[in-house]
């Protein structure tokens, strides 16, 4: 099946494209089976708010930093506002088909089932966008003149910067979910992914106001470049020359993943018609 | 009282039955060991830094802030090993169908499923937090009064009996709402503000974190009680809110199961 990621090239490729808006309907109606799920899950993101309310307390009696009230309030709900859009399943998914061999059927469609499986994740993000609208309002509310509104340039980046961050934790997670195929715990391994992310991404606590040489060590790390580097550039904390530097680091972390992702899933099949056979 | 050895002996049961799994992964107790230190890690390094900043942060400095970490990591030693394993089961059994086997059981079908599952290996993040403890206090210069110690223990029951009656709450959602695998997700998500002392929070939040979902009857009043900064009202006032809340939980489960249709029916 991977072959078609390759080989093929250009049938392949537009194989995917003509069957790539009926998957996105099929996605669109399978979270809309789930919304209460949805709803249960998005009330799971409270870290943002409980953070905010701790540093704004702190920072009651002045600035820490470059941070004062307003901008830890723009910046942890830029923080919820990111992780819901960019968010995906695809991790229990995943992990979940290749135990309970639901897998198989998938591998017997004419489409790479992490195309099938991104298409479905893309479909849920119209949803958590609706859902996300009130937070943008209150952020408009709280820190508008720091919104790259009336910045075209900034604006794009902001918004390429989101999407990359989607797909570096669809590729990580498709990563992470295929190594079920060959270890127990796969899940575990995300929760521990989970938790260096909560530190590494600036999750937790802006990552300047962690010691320099973390700071400094996240930026050779993937964790940054999903949550911590789209919410700067988004509230304006980054200027638009290193910003757009650090759009090139995504880029190779996108890339980097890609390529990981799709020869572990190349590994995993073969072990996975083991399993069967 | 021949009810009580009963139940004793069906809880022994219940338990060998989990050491025993847990024997089986031997491997895992390095394992939990090393995670156990890895999240207590991720736990504090937000106090860390908030307190590199600041030397007191709404009226806590960092050993007592310490003290509310240490009771909270304990609390959720006690969640992880004893509550969360249980609540899946009943979780799983409500969508499978399996969890009328437990109910046709001849024993209370609150106290099997409470007993379920349990998590031996936890008792190392546990240890994690009686040493955060014995470190603030280290800090503090001093030892908790005798008093306060009695205090702090009896609040410690009472935490035990919210974080017991919250999750009843929530094993009763799942009989109405029958896919509900975030449920637990959404509690431990909850819970983890609880690391913070109350008076952190204004607003909404806090009235929140007292009344509605009572993290602080359950992290904050304990550890001001350890550090003999709780009055004896307050004291009495946890008490009271938490066996109040008791009995809304007893209340609630007794009408889930009372509507509860199984899976196949």
């Amino acid at each position: 099946m991977s072959r078609r990621f390759g080989g093929e090239g250009l049938r392949a490729a537009r194989h995917v494209l003509r069957a790539y808006p009926a998957l996105l309907r099929v996605g669109f109606a399978d979270m809309f089976a789930y919304r209460a799920e949805l709803v249960v899950w998005l009330l799971t993101m409270n870290m943002p708010l409980v953070m905010m309310a701790l540093w704004t307390a702190v920072a009651a009696t002045g600035p820490v930093g470059r941070f004062g009230q307003r901008e830890f309030v723009a910046y942890y709900l830029g923080m919820l506002l990111v992780r819901i859009l960019t968010g995906s399943w695809l991790v229990w998914e995943l992990t979940m088909e290749i135990r309970q061999g639901t897998l198989a059927p998938r591998l017997l469609r004419p489409i790479h089932p992490l195309w099938a499986h991104s298409a479905m994740q893309l479909a849920a993000v119209p949803m958590r966008a609706v859902l996300v609208s009130p937070l943008l309002f209150i952020l408009y509310w709280a820190a508008g003149e720091r919104l790259p509104l009336h910045e075209p340039e900034r604006m794009a980046i902001a918004l390429t910067a989101i999407a990359g961050a989607w797909m570096l934790l669809f590729l990580i997670m498709a990563i992470i979910g295929t190594l079920a195929a060959f270890v127990e715990s796969a899940l575990s391994i995300f929760d521990v992914w989970l938790g260096a992310q909560a530190v590494l991404s600036g999750y937790l606590v802006p990552l300047e106001l962690l010691p320099p040489w973390v700071a400094q060590a996240a930026r050779y790390l993937p964790f940054r470049y999903i949550l911590g580097f789209p919410v700067e550039t988004l509230i304006g904390l980054e200027s638009t020359s290193s910003a757009l530097h650090e759009l090139g680091v995504q880029a190779l972390f996108i890339a980097g993943s890609l390529v990981a992702a799709l020869a572990l899933w190349r590994a995993a099949l073969r072990r996975f018609a083991a399993f069967g056979g | 009282m021949r009810l009580l050895r009963h139940y004793a002996r069906l809880l022994a049961v219940q338990m060998r039955t989990s050491l025993t799994l847990a024997v089986q992964y031997r491997f895992d107790f390095l394992l939990e060991g090393a995670l156990a230190l890895f999240w207590l890690a991720i736990t504090l390094i937000p106090l860390l830094v908030v307190y590199s900043r600041r030397e007191s942060v709404a009226g806590w400095s960092f050993p007592e802030a310490l003290v509310v970490v240490g009771w909270f990591s304990v609390l959720k030693a006690v969640l992880d090993g004893g509550v969360t394993p249980s609540l899946n089961f009943v979780v799983e059994g409500v969508r499978k169908g399996t969890l009328d086997f437990v109910l046709l059981k001849p024993a209370d079908a609150q106290f099997l499923v409470s007993t379920a599952r349990f998590e031996p290996w936890r008792i190392l993040d546990f240890l994690g937090g009686i040493a955060v403890l014995v470190y603030a206090f280290h800090r503090l210069g001093r030892a908790p009064g005798v008093g306060d110690l009695m205090v702090g223990l009896a609040l410690f029951g009472v935490a035990l009996i919210l974080l017991y009656s919250l999750w009843i709450l929530v094993v009763s959602v799942s009989f109405r709402v029958v896919k509900v695998d975030n449920l637990s997700y959404l509690f431990i998500s909850i819970f983890d503000a609880g690391r913070w002392p109350i008076d952190v929070f204004k607003g909404a939040l806090r009235l929140i974190f007292t009344v509605v979902f009572p993290l602080a009857l359950m992290t904050t009043y304990p550890a001001q009680a350890l550090l003999g900064k709780l009055t004896l009202a307050h004291a009495l006032l946890a008490w009271t809110g938490g066996l109040a809340f008791a009995s809304i939980a007893r209340f609630v489960w007794k009408r889930a199961l009372h509507a509860y249709t199984s899976a196949s029916s």
